[in-house]
């Protein structure tokens, strides 16, 4: 490194000697063929460019070196020379690598050679020119349903949702990550949103449109989903199959715990749509969620998570009526997962014991058009068991009242088999029963279905939802 | 007048957490002044510990008999890592199905990705297998940037212990003595060690076996082994019946006696196939905590070298 900064001050300095000495030239010397002076100049002109372009290179190869400073030895010390001897993708001879054994301090390291190897052990096979590109992947989700179900029924065959998913650090402060979701009826923005990581106060920013952090199966995509469908209860009191999904501010910080506690409080503001859920009719009709996260390891292998969420909005009810401000819903949850992974046989072997309750307290108008308020109770109760590496069996019961009129509870459960070829694709099957309120004939119907679905990942590798 | 009170009551949470957030500032550096240190990987916290000896505090998240590609993005492991002064981790994609959320989850500036208490190890070391070409996942969960296993070869130990080192000269000027003292003990008991181990070793020289994982290609050149197979078909892909006819195959033709198995694989398979070959299971651990007894770098390498003699002798 010093050796590098003298040589390029050695060589800043010759290069403006150059460039004084030249004009001073033709004043010393009074040389007649003017033209012979003027290739003097053009050579001189030439030493300097090819002298400056040569800094500039050694500019350069001074700003790689110090990036890679940490890691290049620093003169004079006791050198590994470890990485003035990597060749990525060569094997050593085996002569090589015994003489190696014994790392022998070498007294020059060769700097340029360390900075060859760093980049080279570095960017392996990817092309620079892709390095600043996000982490990109597309995780398609097809799914076929056969069976008879006149309440709420489904297509034969879709493909439900191609979600595009871009992923990257934008700078020192942030990460950013969109999910565009290609469905059937047209392209949605699940999620875009900016995660600003570096705040003071140990706060964590989110910025943009995301799922809201109400209850559990709320923040979870289609595709990482222990099942199929959603449970009955997000259709019938959260909104539907993308719920809490909106354009707004979440702000999450952990919280003092006693020991062995996470505790994490998360406020979050949105603009007031989700789905069949909230409406904002005006720009002051905010929504607002809560959440509160406590967990605890009950052993390696073994932990406990719980959660109680709020979030508040106005409804849909009130679109028709002259004071819609009036008609609001109020949403509680608490939701509770158990979950064993034993970490010797993590691949093979895993349970999830999942229960979410939900509590719904709409404001609308009854037939009579008096003012009422619904209050609805749903759960979901889910368990998944990883027989081995491949396959995992589930079962899930639901039950639901509706938003609308909650003396309507709609029940149902739903036996899952999935298959995992490999990490990047999954195979699922699952019965769906369902006892359900049909509107049109005022009665309640029974459902029989069978669902089937097949996802696969193309792109990065996205982290495992936890 | 109800929109109003909705509205003020939405200022006030977001007043009421705010002023929350300010009267329970997260808890100041430690007061005993050492560097706190969170590793991927227990070897990584083991090669730490070497060069910080007294003057840091260490701890791993995965553990040693962990598979560290599959390990969970646990909550816990948050409030170890809001604290952490460095991280270091293993790097060529390993951690990639967990570590990238519990950072960005960390609320901790200092080791964000970038950040100088973000520390990849695998620029300090050896890299083998970076595929060449076209990279698919035709060929399974394939690591394009190389093999992530690289820290089973003593070399790299050291090279990566180096590496450590300046960073931590470079966090703790004031220690940096020390640590190149602590580094230099460590250079010196590794050579030492190593040259017994090959010692140990060079009996065995040209050694055909087969691993289940693509877990020790390092380890296998520099121990002179001849890895010939796997048992996995492609990297992450669970043993198909097909496969494994033409596993056995090859191992009888090559004559293969031993198979290497990471500790949190199914030994079903493999068991098969030895029976059928005549060969022997070998249990053998990639990181520092698989067995109790692996308590440091040193001890891996000692409980490995072991293993593998014993099943060396007894399969001539």
């Amino acid at each position: 490194m010093k050796r590098f900064a003298a040589l390029l001050a050695l060589l800043l300095l010759s290069s403006m000697a150059h460039a004084q000495n030249a004009p001073s030239v033709p004043d010393k010397r009074d040389i007649p063929a003017a033209n012979m002076e003027e290739t003097r100049m053009r050579a001189l002109e030439e030493r300097v460019r090819a002298l400056a372009d040569e800094v500039a290179a050694l500019r350069r190869e001074l700003k790689t070196l110090r990036d890679t400073k940490s890691s290049e030895p620093a003169p004079g010390s006791h050198l590994l020379l470890a990485s003035a001897r990597i060749e990525p993708g060569m094997l050593p001879s085996n002569a090589t690598s015994t003489s190696a054994a014994s790392v022998a301090p070498e007294a020059n390291p060769a700097p340029p050679a360390a900075q060859i190897a760093q980049t080279q052990t570095y960017g392996g096979a990817t092309s620079n020119a892709k390095l600043l590109n996000p982490d990109i992947s597309l995780i398609g989700d097809f799914i076929g349903t056969a069976g008879r179900n006149t309440v709420s029924p489904s297509r034969s065959l879709e493909l439900h949702e191609s979600e595009v998913g871009l992923q990257a650090i934008i700078d020192p402060y942030a990460r950013a990550d969109a999910f565009i979701s290609f469905g059937e009826t047209g392209v949605n923005v699940e999620e875009g949103y900016v995660t600003f990581t570096s705040l003071p106060a140990g706060l964590l920013l989110k910025v943009g449109k995301m799922r809201a952090e109400f209850g559990k199966v709320n923040t979870i995509h289609n595709h990482a989903l222990p099942f199929i469908d959603r449970p009955l209860v997000t259709n019938n009191l959260v909104g539907g199959e993308d719920g809490i999904d909106d354009a707004g501010i979440s702000l999450s910080r952990f919280l003092p715990a006693p020991k062995n506690w996470f505790l994490q409080g998360t406020a979050q503001v949105y603009r007031g749509d989700s789905d069949d859920v909230f409406q904002a009719l005006r720009r002051q009709d905010l929504s607002v969620v809560g959440h509160i996260r406590a967990y605890r390891d009950l052993g390696e292998s073994t932990n406990l998570d719980l959660g109680v969420s709020y979030a508040r909005g106005h409804n849909t009810a009130g679109s028709t009526t002259l004071n819609p401000e009036n008609f609001l819903t109020n949403l509680y949850s608490a939701d509770a997962t158990l979950r064993w992974k034993p970490l010797r046989r993590a691949i093979y072997h895993s349970f999830l014991l999942r229960n979410e309750f939900f509590w719904s307290a709409r404001d609308q108008l009854s037939p009579l058009n008096i003012f009422q308020t619904q209050h609805a109770f749903g759960l979901y109760s889910d368990a998944e068991y990883r027989v081995n590496r491949r396959w995992t069996l589930g079962g899930r019961f639901d039950r639901s009242g509706r938003a609308t009129n909650a003396s309507l509870t709609d029940t149902g459960f739903s036996g899952i088999l999935t298959y995992w070829p490999s990490e990047f694709s999954q195979i699922r099957g699952q019965y769906r029963y369902g006892h359900l309120w049909d509107v049109p004939n005022d009665r309640f119907t029974n459902a029989n279905e069978f669902l089937f679905q097949f996802l696969f990942v193309m792109g990065a590798h996205g982290a495992h939802p936890f | 007048m109800r929109d109003v009170s909705s509205h003020a009551r939405v200022f006030a949470l977001i007043a009421a957490f705010a002023l929350f957030s300010a009267v329970c500032p997260p808890p100041a550096s430690r007061a005993d002044g050492k560097l706190r240190i969170m590793t991927a990987t227990t070897d990584l916290a083991s090669l730490a510990q070497e060069i910080g000896g007294d003057r840091v505090d260490v701890e791993s998240i995965a553990r040693g008999y962990q598979d560290p590609h599959f390990v969970e993005a646990k909550p816990s492991f948050l409030l170890k890592l809001r604290h952490a002064d460095l991280l270091i981790v293993v790097g060529l994609e390993l951690e990639i199905g967990w570590l990238p959320p519990l950072i960005s989850q960390s609320t901790n500036p200092k080791i964000q990705v970038g950040a100088p208490g973000y520390f990849d190890a695998s620029r300090f070391a050896k890299i083998l297998e970076i595929p060449t070409g076209q990279v698919t996942r035709a060929e399974g969960d394939v690591h394009p940037l190389g093999n992530p296993h690289y820290w089973l070869d003593p070399e790299n130990g050291l090279r990566i212990a180096k590496g450590i080192q300046n960073k931590l000269s470079e966090m703790r000027p004031g220690d940096a003595a020390y640590f190149a003292q602590r580094y230099d003990s460590f250079e010196h008991r590794l050579k030492e060690a190593d040259e017994k181990w090959l010692a140990e070793m060079k009996p065995y020289a040209g050694r055909k076996v087969v691993t289940y994982h693509r877990s020790w290609p390092n380890f296998a050149e520099h121990f002179h082994l001849d890895v010939v197979g796997y048992v996995e078909p492609r990297p992450g892909i669970p043993p198909s019946p097909q496969h494994t006819v033409e596993l056995i195959g090859q191992m009888k033709r090559d004559g293969v006696k031993v198979i290497l198995v990471e500790p949190y694989f199914d030994l079903k398979t493999p068991n098969a196939i030895a029976r059928d070959t005549g060969a022997k299971v070998v249990v053998l651990m990639p990181s520092v905590g698989g067995e109790k007894e692996i308590t440091d770098y040193f001890k891996l390498f000692d409980y490995d070298i072991d293993k593998l003699k014993q099943a060396f002798d007894t399969t001539k």
